[in-house]
């Protein structure tokens, strides 16, 4: 392995200059289990690109090849122009990675942690000291630079691990569920922060479970699961390739859910999913025409409905319509 | 938040620095194992604790027993105490990798543009500092106890330099576990599993001649007894150049076998 290559002396990319990261046929084994089954990705460079899937769909995995954790057992992949197996060291110098977990040193101050990582790219003494503070002023978190990471909050962490990201402006921001445990106005701040990064030209790619994450964050989204891309596009264009003709009927008897799922499936032809809470069903009835005879039938069955409507598919219900089955009952472990 | 406003401006303005050299970037990972003890510092206590306690224990309770005096015993266990106290002590740069691991640290620091064994150098800077401590801290409290280094400071010295040789040589035992093992205290027990016999099954707490043969002839042939004995003779200024090999030994072929094994756990995903 040539890890200790310079960087930069190859900073324009050979092929495709306009991508940020290309992947052909990406695969990855765990033992004998395929995290990756032949993933092919194009992102291109300035964009905010979601990787939406369930736990153990391979996001992580796919994260930690592109971010030269794990090498590939198959495939190509390049970032920022440079390959991934043959010259890692030069997708590090343009890469910045921000984890699942907050990879911080908890006894360390945030403050501390920055200046390490200022100094480990090469910053000297003063400029790490001034580059620290200001991420911290810029992340608001000049008030707890100097307390050691362990007493921060979830959000605090988060904010920090981000800016530990930004030491050197990366040309592709790695998020692997950037979100995940934050509560809602933690996740507000992170998206924020996501989109002004994005503005300023830094290509990201971000894994979430979230489907609102993807739906508000992304441009493009690549829905994966098994480790297979099973459909990419925008969230609008993901939409509509299911169709546009979605009925969603909320029940007022939930003793009577299953006999009302028979009757949707056998009059509109078409699976339906129960929402996570069991209390809605949607599935979907292509034309208005065919989502009225079906709720006559359900009416002439005597099923009492407390709420009906037709609308666009939500991208939970994308996944259950790409997978056949619903994105939080996959259960498993996320793999690493 | 302010950051949405300041993000893009905050970029711009970072400028990327010249690529620093390994040596900087070890350096860089052993200022953090000094940052660790400013932050920590109970856990010089944890360093500490055991050794005192049997130091304390061992010169006044069987001292007088086993040596005919607390001062007598005092003189010939102090050396091997140091010797028990480092090796022990070796299990927190594994237990500080398994943390790191666990916590993804690791997966930042790889991702980095640096030499990817610096990581290990801030380790050993860690390790170092532990030893030199934690070995001070217990040779003073033997001066004050009566303990008296007949080779006077260059045997202090020398002894302290081959202490730190031998947490080295025994350190790669407990990283070679950090690296396998995700959860630092099930590092810490299974280490001492080994390392426990090796300890007690040696002359550091009483002259081998007063075991039966069969152990006896397990405990001369046992490393630690070899450590021991070196250090003995260093701070008395009696050791042979015969018995610092043999005390070298353990050490050495411990980094030969191990160090290929830990970058290899290292650089496989």
């Amino acid at each position: 392995m040539n890890d200790m290559k310079p960087v930069g002396a190859n900073e324009a990319a050979p092929v495709l200059p306009s991508l940020a990261i290309s992947v052909r046929g990406l695969t990855k084994r765990y033992g004998t289990v395929p995290a990756l089954d032949g993933i092919d990705l194009d992102v291109p460079r300035g964009m905010i690109f979601g990787i939406l899937g369930p736990n153990g769909a391979g996001k992580t995995t796919l994260i930690r090849l592109l971010a030269t954790l794990a090498r590939p057992d198959g495939g190509t992949a390049s970032v920022m122009g440079h390959d991934l197996v043959s010259s890692p060291q030069a997708v590090r110098g343009l890469i910045a990675l921000t984890g699942q977990f907050a990879s911080l040193d908890e006894d360390l101050t945030g403050r501390e942690n920055l200046i390490m990582l200022a100094r480990l790219w090469g910053f000297s003494a003063n400029a790490a000291k001034e580059r620290a503070d200001e991420l911290l002023a810029a992340f608001e978190l000049s008030d707890a630079s100097r307390k050691q990471v362990k007493s921060y909050s979830g959000g605090m962490r988060r904010r920090l691990d981000i800016a530990a990201s930004l030491i050197v402006t990366p040309g592709v921001l790695f998020l692997d569920e950037p979100t995940t445990g934050l509560d809602p106005k933690a996740r507000q701040g992170v998206w924020k922060m996501i989109r002004s990064l994005a503005q300023s030209g830094v290509t990201i790619l971000l894994t979430t479970q979230y489907l609102e994450e993807a739906d508000q964050l992304a441009a493009r989204i690549a829905v994966i699961d098994r480790g297979r891309k099973i459909a990419e596009g925008t969230s609008r264009e993901l939409k509509s390739a299911i169709g546009s003709g979605f009925l969603h009927v909320a029940l007022g008897d939930h003793a009577r859910l299953g006999e009302a799922e028979a009757i949707l499936e056998q009059a509109l032809g078409a699976p339906v999913q129960r929402s996570a809470e069991g209390a809605q069903l949607s599935v979907v009835a292509g034309s208005t025409r065919a989502a009225n005879e079906a709720l006559g039938l359900l009416i002439s069955a005597g099923i009492e409905l407390s709420d009906f409507s037709m609308g666009s598919p939500s991208l939970d219900e994308v996944f259950f319509a790409l997978t056949g089955q619903p994105m939080d009952e996959e259960a498993g472990g996320e793999t690493s | 938040m302010s950051s949405v406003e300041t993000g893009p401006a905050l970029l711009s303005h970072a400028a990327r620095p010249p690529r620093p050299s390994a040596l900087a970037n070890a350096l860089t990972f052993g200022w953090r194992a000094v940052l660790k003890f400013k932050h920590v510092p109970e856990q010089l206590f944890d360093l500490i604790m055991t050794p005192l306690m049997f130091t304390l224990l061992f010169t006044f309770v069987f001292g007088g027993a086993l040596a005919g005096s607390t001062s007598d015993y005092l003189q010939f266990f102090l050396p091997g105490i140091l010797v028990q106290t480092v090796v022990f002590n070796s299990v927190y740069s594994g237990m500080g990798l398994s943390t790191d691991l666990s916590k993804g640290l690791f997966d930042r620091f790889r991702s980095l543009p640096i030499w990817s064994l610096s990581p290990f150098a801030g380790l050993m800077v860690g390790d170092v500092l532990r030893h030199t401590i934690a070995g001070l801290i217990i040779l003073s409290v033997g001066l004050a106890l009566g303990y008296r280094p007949e080779a006077g400071i260059v045997g202090v010295l020398f002894s302290f330099f081959l202490l730190i040789v031998i947490g080295f040589g025994v350190g790669w035992i407990f990283i070679v576990l950090g690296l396998l093992i995700r959860t630092p205290m099930t590092v810490m027990t299974i280490g001492f599993t080994f390392i426990f016999p090796l300890v007690f099954a040696s002359n550091i707490m009483v002259r081998p001649e007063t075991m039966p043969e069969w152990l006896e002839a397990i405990v001369v042939r046992n490393p630690v007894t070899h450590m021991a004995t070196a250090l003995r003779g260093l701070m008395s200024g009696t050791a042979t150049a015969g018995d610092v090999v043999l005390a070298l030994t353990a050490p050495v072929l411990l980094t030969i076998a191990l160090s290929p094994l830990v970058l290899w756990l290292y650089r496989r995903n």
